[in-house]
């Protein structure tokens, strides 16, 4: 391949943008990057997203001067690079103001707040995306931004030599635009306190949240003291085939939607060991599920814990290496696990020679940069490696060929932090917690309308009822209109169906699914044909488009919607008799999970409708 | 880096009285290449019919093996399989969804269906989404199979207006207007007609990426296009839409060989539609060779009323695999030139 560079050179900024992830240049001639022997002679495309995100973030867009350089550097085509700059929310192909402050107007933000914030910067700022690249900032609408505990929420980033990015929840208006103007110079503000996301915090019995809350999560020290690593001793005692043993004595299964049995895949990465030495361990922290926060919650107060669930699991099934791909919404949790990895590593938890033994692993994080499909494994592995975040076709599976053609192990955060608990005090004592068929504790998001929205770990066996009541019961008006679980993917329950228990085979046995473990209760007063339309503006836009029943059907579907609840509000029995072969078509052709589930939420509520009990009325899809 | 000398060059013998030719040409025919490994028998069971494939053949080989008719817009026998249109999926026991006949590859025992209500449910579906937000007046196969299996595309709406900006897919990725539902969204767009060799008119472009392979790693190793954007916006581009003679383009026109529904057109092709003067019933094709280089290509040369309109190459030939160059493709002008001697 001859690389044909042609256009605008890169100005300083953009050379140093992309000089801080590829080093700089060997050669002082200006132009050499677009000789070969300044090129890498192995694909670098790895390297592809880490250096758009330096670029975005530094010159606040994806320039052609920056994106040529870092294509000379990387020795990849401009195309190839340009349609995966265009593929990720957060970049932007179009010069844009320095400063971007995200307004979550997803579900949970939507009925707390969220249309009271977009008015009001509407008002001071014109629509979304509308201002002029010399204007200092600008502001945008954004799918949920996983703080939904803590509703309305939002996200400001300034581009710069020292970019600044930080999260708000809860928020107004007006503290929003402040944060925005804010002087480089003042310090950021101090990051909301645990017990706002854990309300349970502190409390005997938890296991997963254990320490939230006791532990500066910045320190190894606090993490230490409190049986740190105690698990990752114990597990290199053990040795691998007795650490996989327990994890599947224990029956855990994967905990991001899909509730596969995790035993069953770390085995099969364990197996190929003999053909395939190269492996990978990659954890799947690209939470974005609308509803879902659990993962994020751990990562920022309890980072030590994944990092010594992610050894465990890399020396248990002998990957060297492990990725952690976390999503680019998330700051605050990359900057601690950021820190946390390196903390690890100097101390001898991460590297060549873990505890001084001949053992070796190590953690590299990646962001994603605005994509919900990248959650999706195959096409987080795409993501990884440079390519659009679009899923491959299954067969075959990650565990015979994944991340770089590797067999690959790829699990949740919750999925992992489950298994220091495992590894400590054994697969059976772990069974023993839940029902036989959903072990162990579960992490589940409230948010919405219920009295303390926040993170809640119980053994499975739980019912809906019973876990509206932990969280506080029905908030807002205290009138239940009914109950969205699983997120966006997942379904919509009635008021009778509160006696559901919330395991994998009771949600099953409804024909829903526990998903990400949301729960989010409406009151009456919400109009949810409005989160139904929300839903389905998600899906449109975050299908990847590789495929013509989810690029076409998520659109299909909106638009049917649409139709239904602009015009006759009574009309749900007269609905669009196509939209229900929208949805088939979609869960049965579609290539991946995201159109599988594309329709459930709407289908789900639609088979419901007459039970709940909102308004219906004016409903102007404008507004 | 030093070449290496081919193996095979001792293996011939010279008459030495004979005048040595410039390139050494081996007596007799062409060798055969070595035959294949022999491939494991699958048996499996299509339609409930059984039937005998090679290990490592494809579910879309079987169902041609036993002549059942399944519909492909994005498989091409010379590209790897992509499987994105989803229009070949068939019903496979124990899978929950459905799955793509022309890359899921065979196994001993597996049960499929090609005729169910459900497998012929998605295939309407999936053409009618196609239709409905595509222009297909140029791909009579996808219209054929449209009418086969009842394909109704206007009952999703009108066309909505093509987007104000002229361009879609030019905002950021996961973003879009709001709509009311009236009119069924659609890719319309202006025809970007840039250089004088061929056109793109990406209003009938159904996103089957058979000419991002064809451009990249599979044919031509060029990368000029690539899909860009995200969703409904995806679309084939440039980088940041640089018209082709500013992009990596070598107008090889191999996209314009695997495009299945004339989004990618030659110009004269283009110009001749836009006069209403194609007929392509009236077209003879001929299969000539190359005359330009010593690879000696295969052209197929389609012409009407005495004169080449186009060039393409078959897709089965050993050497083209229906890819052609620059030269094959597009230089057949001289034909007609007006200064050519009788």
């Amino acid at each position: 391949m001859d690389l044909h560079i042609a256009g605008q050179s890169p100005d300083r900024d953009e050379r140093a943008a992309v000089d801080s992830v590829l080093g700089p240049l060997q050669s002082e001639k200006a132009e050499s990057y677009h000789l070969q022997q300044e090129r890498p002679v192995r694909s670098q495309r790895h390297l592809l997203l880490p250096v758009l995100h330096a670029i975005n973030s530094r010159i606040g867009w994806i320039s052609p001067g920056a994106l040529n350089y870092a294509c000379g550097r990387l020795n990849l085509p401009p195309a190839e690079a340009f349609g995966v700059a265009d593929f990720y929310g957060l970049f932007s192909m179009v010069r844009r103001p320095r400063t971007v402050i995200h307004v979550c107007d997803d579900i949970a933000c939507l009925i707390r707040g969220a249309p009271a914030i977009c008015q009001h910067l509407e008002g001071r700022l014109g629509p979304a995306g509308a201002a002029k690249p010399s204007d200092s900032l600008t502001w945008l609408r954004s799918p949920c931004l996983g703080l939904c505990e803590r509703a309305p929420a939002a996200l400001v980033s300034a581009a710069g030599p020292e970019p600044r990015e930080c999260a708000l929840a809860p928020t107004t208006a007006d503290a929003v635009l402040a944060a925005a103007q804010q002087p480089e110079s003042e310090p950021e503000p101090a990051p909301a306190p645990a017990s706002l996301s854990v309300p349970q915090q502190g409390q005997p019995g938890l296991r997963l949240l254990r320490r939230v809350g006791r532990l500066q999560p910045e320190s190894l020290d606090d993490h230490l003291a409190q049986g740190g690593f105690e698990a990752l001793r114990r597990a290199i005692d053990l040795g691998p085939e007795r650490v996989i043993g327990e994890i599947m004595d224990s029956k855990l299964v994967g905990r991001g939607g899909a509730a596969f049995p995790a035993g069953r895949k770390w085995e099969a990465v364990y197996r190929a060991r003999s053909s395939q030495p190269v492996r990978y361990l990659v954890c799947n922290a690209d939470e974005s599920e609308p509803g879902t926060f659990k993962d994020r919650v751990i990562m920022e107060e309890d980072p030590y814990l994944l990092i010594e669930s992610m050894t465990i699991a890399g020396l248990a099934t002998g990957c060297e290496k492990g990725f952690l791909y976390i999503r680019g919404e998330y700051p605050l949790a990359f900057e601690r696990l950021s820190h946390a990895i390196r903390q690890a590593r100097h101390h001898g938890f991460l590297g060549k020679r873990i505890l001084n033994l001949d053992l070796s692993f190590d953690i590299e994080i990646r962001r994603g940069a605005g994509a919900y499909i990248c959650g999706e494994e195959t096409a987080l592995f795409n993501s990884i490696e440079g390519y659009r975040g679009e899923p491959r076709n299954k067969p075959p599976f990650p565990t015979e060929v994944g991340l770089f053609g590797r067999p690959t192990l790829v699990n949740n955060v919750e999925t992992l932090v489950n298994v220091p608990g495992i590894v400590l005090w054994g697969g059976r004592s772990f069974a023993a917690v839940g029902t036989p068929r959903s072990t162990g504790t579960k992490l589940f998001c409230l948010s919405g309308h219920v009295g303390r929205p926040g993170v809640y770990e119980v053994p499975f066996g739980a019912s809906l009822a019973g876990l509206l009541e932990l969280a506080g019961g029905v908030g807002g008006n205290g009138r239940l209109q009914g109950v969205l679980i699983g997120g966006a993917a997942g379904a919509f329950l009635s008021p009778r169906e509160l006696d559901t228990p919330m395991t994998f085979e009771g949600t099953r046995a409804i024909g829903a699914a526990l998903g990400s473990a949301v729960v989010m209760p409406f009151d009456d007063s919400v109009d949810l044909s409005r989160i139904l339309l929300r839903i389905a503006a998600f899906f449109r836009n975050e299908s990847c488009g590789q495929c013509v029943p989810c690029r076409v059907g998520t659109v299909r579907q909106e638009e049917a919607l649409s139709r239904l609840f602009g015009g006759n509000v009574q009309g749900v029995g007269q609905a669009p008799s196509h939209l229900a072969e929208i949805g088939q078509v979609m869960s049965d052709a579609s290539i991946c999970g995201l159109g599988h589930t594309a329709s459930s939420a709407v289908q789900s509520a639609l088979a419901r409708w007459a039970e709940f009990s909102g308004p219906r009325q004016g409903l102007n899809p404008d507004d | 880096m030093e070449k290496k000398k081919p193996a095979t060059q001792e293996r011939f013998s010279f008459n030495e009285s004979a005048p040595c030719p410039t390139v050494p040409v081996p007596p007799g025919p062409i060798p055969a290449p070595p035959p294949a490994a022999p491939r494991n028998e699958v048996t499996l069971t299509v339609d409930d019919k059984r039937v005998g494939v090679p290990e490592g053949s494809t579910l879309l080989e079987a169902c041609r093996a036993l002549g059942i008719d399944t519909p492909t817009l994005c498989y091409l026998e010379n590209l790897n399989p992509v499987n994105v249109c989803r229009v070949c999926v068939v019903e496979l026991e124990g899978s929950r969804t459905l799955v793509p006949a022309c890359s899921r590859r065979v196994e001993n025992g597996m049960v499929i269906r090609t005729d169910s209500e459900r497998v012929r449910l998605s295939r309407r579906m999936v053409l009618e989404f196609l239709a409905s937000s595509v222009d297909v007046s140029t791909a009579p196969e996808l219209q054929a199979y449209l009418e086969q299996y009842g394909g109704q595309p206007e009952r999703y709406g009108p066309a909505a207006p093509p987007e104000a900006s002229g361009e879609p897919g030019t905002e950021r990725a996961g973003v879009h207007c709001p709509t009311d539902g009236r009119t069924a969204a659609t890719v319309a767009q202006p025809v970007k007609i840039d250089n004088d060799l061929y056109i793109r008119d990406y209003g009938k472009c159904i996103l089957c990426y058979k000419c991002v392979q064809a451009c990249g790693e599979e044919a031509q190793n060029t990368f000029a296009i690539a899909v860009a954007g995200r969703g409904f916006d995806s679309r084939i581009s440039t980088e940041y839409s640089v018209p082709l003679p500013d992009s990596a383009c070598v107008y090889c026109g191999n996209c314009i060989g695997v495009c299945p529904t004339g989004a990618l057109m030659f110009k004269s092709e283009y110009d001749m539609r836009e006069a209403g003067a194609w007929k392509e019933s009236e077209q003879q094709r001929t299969d000539t060779i190359c005359p330009y280089c010593g690879v000696g290509c295969t052209l197929t040369l389609h012409v009407q009323d005495n004169q080449i309109v186009k060039a393409t190459s078959p897709l089965d030939q050993e050497v083209t695999r229906g890819h052609l160059c620059i030269k094959g493709r597009f230089g057949w002008q001289f034909v007609r030139g007006k200064g050519r001697k009788k």
